[in-house]
């Protein structure tokens, strides 16, 4: 049996040199926004079906096994921000998701995977803004970033006033990310000066604090809806931008998501800033977390698998992950109840 | 440096590999030979001639092939004959059990039949697992439908016989399944030629049908080279052939089975353009293109091979292109995570070499991607997708297929420059237009001459849709109604008659001691004047010659001018620039030709008179002829805008038509049968489907001629829809059979012209219908009119409309 060709493709390879500890450590330069410039998506139709195309043979094109399973979900962690956003939310729930957060994997099989002590967290934590400051408190010691949602999330239809107030709010009480919602009635009316100026006045209103910009796709349905809203959000200074709610009836799918990557593109294209994205709402298992894992590796730069340009929202999806690693270190399958409850 | 700490930083895919153990054994336990499948056995003489069968992805070889000689081919052929007898005569239900219990044993052996594949072929597990192998289930279960609804939907049609099919490496499974699936279906049994390059699936294939219980003799392998292939088609048992593989050897079996009575069908190559608007979503064509040309190492006859792109985003298109290509992964075949896997063998590498070194030379600028210097060269056969830019139509690249992943670009101005350039080939095979303009898309969609058009998509493939090209692309289709047509024949066919082996001599000679009394001056009747009819209008013959035309008791009534190539040659630009009638709509067409219907009655005893003078013919019998051709031409009016096509769904989703194209310019040879009904009942069916004719009248009684012309000129039909030219019918269908713009050629007359028409026809692979020297009783609407004429008077393209929003 002659030796099997090695797979080709060096094009990550080349772009990372050897022995950095992580890839990509410089801080990504913060998006400063542009004019509203609307020849740049004013006649970009999305095709559906080739979207659908791509998204669907995207994950049987590509796959990872052994231990480049683990390390990718691993980094799946790394970009979780871990969220609780349900009306019966206390502040010792959200202690619970905090220590959950600074150890998200058991000590054993952190040691097991290779890994040092101590380093593997979440991305963020994701609260109401009310409960901000007891996640700050809860995370004191680490780096891990609190995110608040703000603007009148979920539906973002209480006054302007209200929602700006609201984003200094959570900053004050700490948060280092704010996750705004859009007026969708902005969208699918294709007010996009609107649009623009509600979500400019929100990144004024972020100060020094990071701004994801939450596209509720599931309600402005189409994809060319989402790739003009990416766009404006973009130039209206999204630091991020964020599929879903997680309270649509259509939450983060891949199509969405590829069409949100290919604006986040070509807006570093005409641009250079690089704008992160985080999907949000329906991602529960490890699989979710490789797919769109293997979605970024495809569609962008490498850079945009580190937490810095790419987060996670979920609750759920973290348990699962854990069971999936447990697998890769015993082989045997895993349970729930093995795992620490976030 | 495979720790999972390091992979944390790298972010890379790592190794995917497909399991092959179970391949692995069943390669030990065929002791690394295969031989041939014959009469439901495994045969593998000892002693016997053989090759090697390599996996291109590795050069290890897999197996030693038995090379099959005459005595394999005669021993298949005979099982095959036998078991036509039994199997032809099953009900169609009982035909559809057997196919469904082969499509179900293969989905029962996906796994092992993908494997196999890849390895054989070098294509991708991805591909062959996800599309060659569900696509070849889909073939055995579409078709047991259309076994069980055989009788009731081809009524009046048997199965052709026994079929000799010979199929290409490329895609070696699905193709088998191609060509098996309608051949069982509709009644035949099948000697099959498998390439040599990728012999194994089918022979696995042979497997299950034995496991599934297929009768012996109904399917059989015998496999070989090009030689064992001639063998096949030069064999006289096989009444049916079927081939896909290149133009070059598509030339050579059309010429080879010419006069054979063999019934026919070619897919062969294409350099199929890849429109991209500027309106189209750009991300989605680019996407598309990784389709197109890097689907299958761009070793698909219909891959997008030729990408003419908007001026105005043309950089942007291939910025993006080039962004893409780098993201692509070549390597290991059976790697799950890979793109491109192996090209089939070293020749075929070669052959992409040699045409790249040529690209380059001809000015255009080669692209490959940043990873392509890495590929090492052997023991695999790996070539990297490749990108021309500034490819000029005039050069190889534009015109020649490739068949590797390499992809020649052009830029257009305007819609209808695109199309032009779309146009400007002689392979027809499939298009891909990318446009998010309704407008756009179906306007190139129903002007471009291909058989398959793909809208904002590409490479899509169903069974119900059915395959193949225009052009030099070959003709015929696989899948769907049109496929299963290429099966079967009508049932009285087999009991006609043959025609005399050849007719009438004509000589331009003066005839004078045996003029007839009632022509000539010094008559009471004027003399009277034959001409061409081209262009609208009537022509002299170039010759400037004419023929006597003669009565029933050898006497001569009147002159018909003979004529020559230049007369063809002049009839054949009439009618390609009279594409008015082309365009108008079946209702206006229908419209022409009941007033042409209506013009006739009103001449119907000119008409009769002329029959009785010329053929002797009793006059109520030359009634019926004229009558009958009243009612032929009020038959083909009603199915002026009938005739359509169909609506397909082949997935979900997805709107795909059929569309009934016309072949635009046609030539016709009418019989000395029947004269004035054969010509009527032979030019109406082609012109109700929007074709122009050249057609060339019974030259033993072309007297009609003259009447039916007159009505043309009174009956609205443009100039150039039909042009008429009376002369020696051999001679005058060798040059239309030769002329390569015309499309299609229908020839009823001796068996010889038959042979000719066929043989000649093989420069532009135009489509032939010929009688093989049968007769036909041309006042038997069963074998005088109807779905078969209609049948041959139009192209089958199958538009695929991907919607949603």
């Amino acid at each position: 049996m002659t030796a099997k060709p090695e797979v080709r493709n060096l094009s990550t390879s080349q772009q990372i040199g050897a022995g950095q500890l992580v890839a990509v450590q410089q801080p990504v330069k913060r998006n400063q926004g542009m004019q509203l410039t609307s020849e740049l998506f004013e006649k970009v139709e999305v095709n559906l079906s080739a979207t659908q195309r791509r998204a669907s043979t995207l994950l049987t094109r590509r796959t990872v096994k052994k231990q480049w399973q683990a390390a990718w979900l691993i980094k799946a962690i790394q970009t979780i921000d871990l969220t609780t956003l349900a009306g019966d939310d206390t502040p010792a729930r959200v202690h619970r998701l905090c220590a959950k957060a600074r150890n998200p994997l058991r000590h054993d099989l952190v040691e097991a995977l290779g890994l040092q002590p101590g380093t593997l967290t979440t991305g963020a934590v994701c609260v109401y803004p009310t409960m901000v400051r007891t996640a700050c408190e809860a995370l004191a010691g680490t780096t891990i970033p609190v995110a608040s949602v703000a603007t009148g999330f979920p539906a973002g239809l209480t006054p302007m006033a209200q929602r700006l107030a609201e984003i200094q709010y959570a900053v004050e009480e700490g948060a280092g990310e704010i996750d705004i919602v859009i007026t969708r009635s902005h969208v699918l009316t294709g007010n996009w000066t609107a649009l623009y100026e509600e979500v400019r006045q929100m990144r004024e209103a972020c100060g020094e604090a990071h701004m994801k910009a939450i596209l509720a796709t599931g309600d402005i349905k189409t994809l060319t809806n989402v790739y003009k809203a990416s766009m404006v959000a973009m130039m209206a200074g999204a630091d991020f931008i964020k599929t879903s709610t997680g309270m649509e009836g259509v939450n983060a799918t891949l199509p969405v998501s590829l069409v949100m990557l290919r604006a986040i593109r070509d807006y570093e294209h005409a641009t250079g800033f690089k704008v992160g994205f985080k999907p949000a709402g329906g991602l529960r298992k490890a699989k979710d977390a490789l797919s769109w894992l293997i979605l970024m590796k495809e569609e962008l730069p490498r850079e945009w698998l580190e937490p810095d340009l790419f987060r996670i929202g979920a609750s759920s999806l973290l348990g699962d992950i854990e069971r999936q690693l447990e697998h890769h270190v015993t082989g045997r399958y895993s349970a729930a109840n093995r795992h620490g409850l976030a | 440096m495979n720790k999972v700490t390091d992979i944390l930083k790298s972010m890379d895919y790592g190794p995917a590999p497909e399991d092959s153990s179970h391949v692995t054994t069943w390669l030990k336990e065929h002791d690394h030979r295969i031989g041939h499948f014959i009469a439901g056995k495994f045969t593998y003489r000892k002693g016997t001639k053989s090759f090697a069968c390599v996996n291109p992805a590795t050069g290890e070889k897999l197996a030693d092939i038995a090379l099959g000689n005459k005595r394999d081919v005669d021993a298949a052929g005979d099982a095959a004959a036998k078991a036509f007898k039994s199997w032809s005569k099953l009900s169609g239900t009982v035909r559809a059990r057997h196919l469904y219990a082969l499509a179900r044993h293969v989905q029962k052996n996906a796994r092992l039949l993908a494997v196999l594949e890849s390895i054989d072929n070098g294509k991708p597990i991805r591909e062959s697992r996800d599309i060659d192998i569900p696509l070849v289930a889909r073939h055995f279960y579409h078709h047991a439908g259309w076994a069980e609804l055989l009788e009731t939907e081809f009524s009046g049609q048997a199965p052709v016989g026994v079929c000799g099919q010979i199929i290409p490496w490329n895609f070696p499974l699905l193709m088998l399944a191609w060509k098996v699936a309608p051949a069982l279906a509709a009644g035949c049994t099948v000697v099959l030629k498998p390439a040599e390059y990728t012999p194994l699936t089918a022979m696995a294939f042979a497997e299950i049908c034995n496991e599934a219980g297929l009768p012996p003799g109904v399917f059989n392998i015998v496999n070989g080279d090009g030689t064992t292939g001639e063998l096949i088609v030069n064999d006289d048992r096989f009444e049916k052939i079927a081939f896909t593989g290149s133009t070059e050897v598509g030339r050579i079996i059309r010429k080879s089975t010419a006069g054979s009575r063999k019934k026919l069908s070619l897919e062969l190559g294409g350099k199929s353009p890849f429109i991209v608007f500027d309106e189209a979503d750009i991300d989605a064509a680019v996407e598309g293109v990784v389709d197109a040309i890097w689907f299958n190492q761009g070793e698909v006859c219909c891959a997008g091979s030729r990408a003419i792109v908007q001026e105005g985003i043309a950089e942007n298109f291939h910025d993006r292109l080039k962004a893409r290509m780098e993201k692509l992964r070549l390597g290991d075949p059976l790697d799950k995570a890979i793109d491109i896997g192996a090209v089939v063998d070293p020749v075929q590498i070669a052959n992409i070499e040699e045409r790249v070194r040529e690209g380059i030379a001809s000015g255009a600028s080669l692209w490959q991607p940043s990873w392509a210097k890495s590929i090492k060269s052997g023991p695999g056969c790996f070539y990297p997708p490749t990108l021309f830019t500034g490819v000029e139509p005039a050069s190889r690249l534009a015109q020649e297929e490739v068949f590797g992943p390499v992809i020649a670009t052009m830029t257009f101005r305007t819609p209808g420059e695109a199309i032009e350039l779309a146009n400007n080939s002689r392979y027809g095979l499939a298009a891909s237009i990318w446009s998010q303009s309704l407008d756009i898309a179906f306007d190139a969609a129903k002007n471009i001459k291909a058989g398959i058009v793909w809208i904002n998509s590409t490479n899509l493939f169903d069974a119900a849709a059915g395959f193949g090209g225009y052009r030099e692309s070959g003709f015929g289709r696989e899948g769907g109604r049109e496929g299963m047509m290429e099966y079967l024949v009508p049932d009285w066919q087999r009991k006609a008659r043959s025609l005399p082996a050849s007719s009438a001599v004509i000589e331009p000679l003066p005839k004078g001691e045996k003029a007839a009394a009632s022509s000539g001056a010094g008559n009471d009747r004027l003399d009277r004047t034959m001409k061409h009819y081209i262009g609208g209008k009537q022509a002299r013959p170039d010759s400037g010659y004419s023929f006597p035309v003669v009565d029933k008791k050898g006497r001569v009534i009147t002159q018909a001018g003979l004529g020559n190539r230049k007369d063809i040659r002049n009839g054949v630009e009439a009618a390609r620039v009279a594409t008015s009638w082309t365009a108008m709509t079946g209702h206006a067409r229908a419209q022409v030709l009941y007033y042409l219907a209506e013009n006739f009655d009103a001449r119907k005893d000119d008409f009769v008179d002329t029959l009785v003078t010329v053929s002797g013919t009793k006059s109520d019998v030359a009634k019926r002829e004229v009558e009958t051709s009243i009612a032929r031409i009020i038959h083909y009016a009603a199915w002026a805008d009938k005739y359509d096509g169909a609506a397909r769904a082949p997935m979900a989703n997805m709107l795909s038509l059929a569309l009934n194209e016309p072949w635009e310019v046609m030539a016709i040879s009418c019989p000395d049968e029947a004269p004035l009904l054969a010509l009527i009942s032979l030019v109406l069916p082609a012109i109700a489907m929007g074709n122009r004719v050249v057609a060339t009248p019974s030259p033993a009684n072309p007297l009609p001629t003259g009447d039916f012309y007159q009505l043309l000129d009174t009956s609205d039909v443009p100039g150039g829809t039909v042009n008429l030219i009376t002369g020696d019918r051999d001679e005058l269908a060798k040059t239309l059979a030769q002329h390569d713009d015309v499309a299609c050629h229908w020839y009823f007359g001796p068996r010889a012209g038959s042979e000719l028409v066929e043989r000649e026809s093989a420069g532009n692979l135009k489509a032939t219908w010929v009688n093989n020297g049968k007769a036909r009783d041309w006042l038997d609407p069963h074998q005088g009119q109807g779905p078969e004429f209609l049948f041959h008077a139009v192209q089958v393209k199958t538009i695929w409309t991907p919607y949603g929003v």
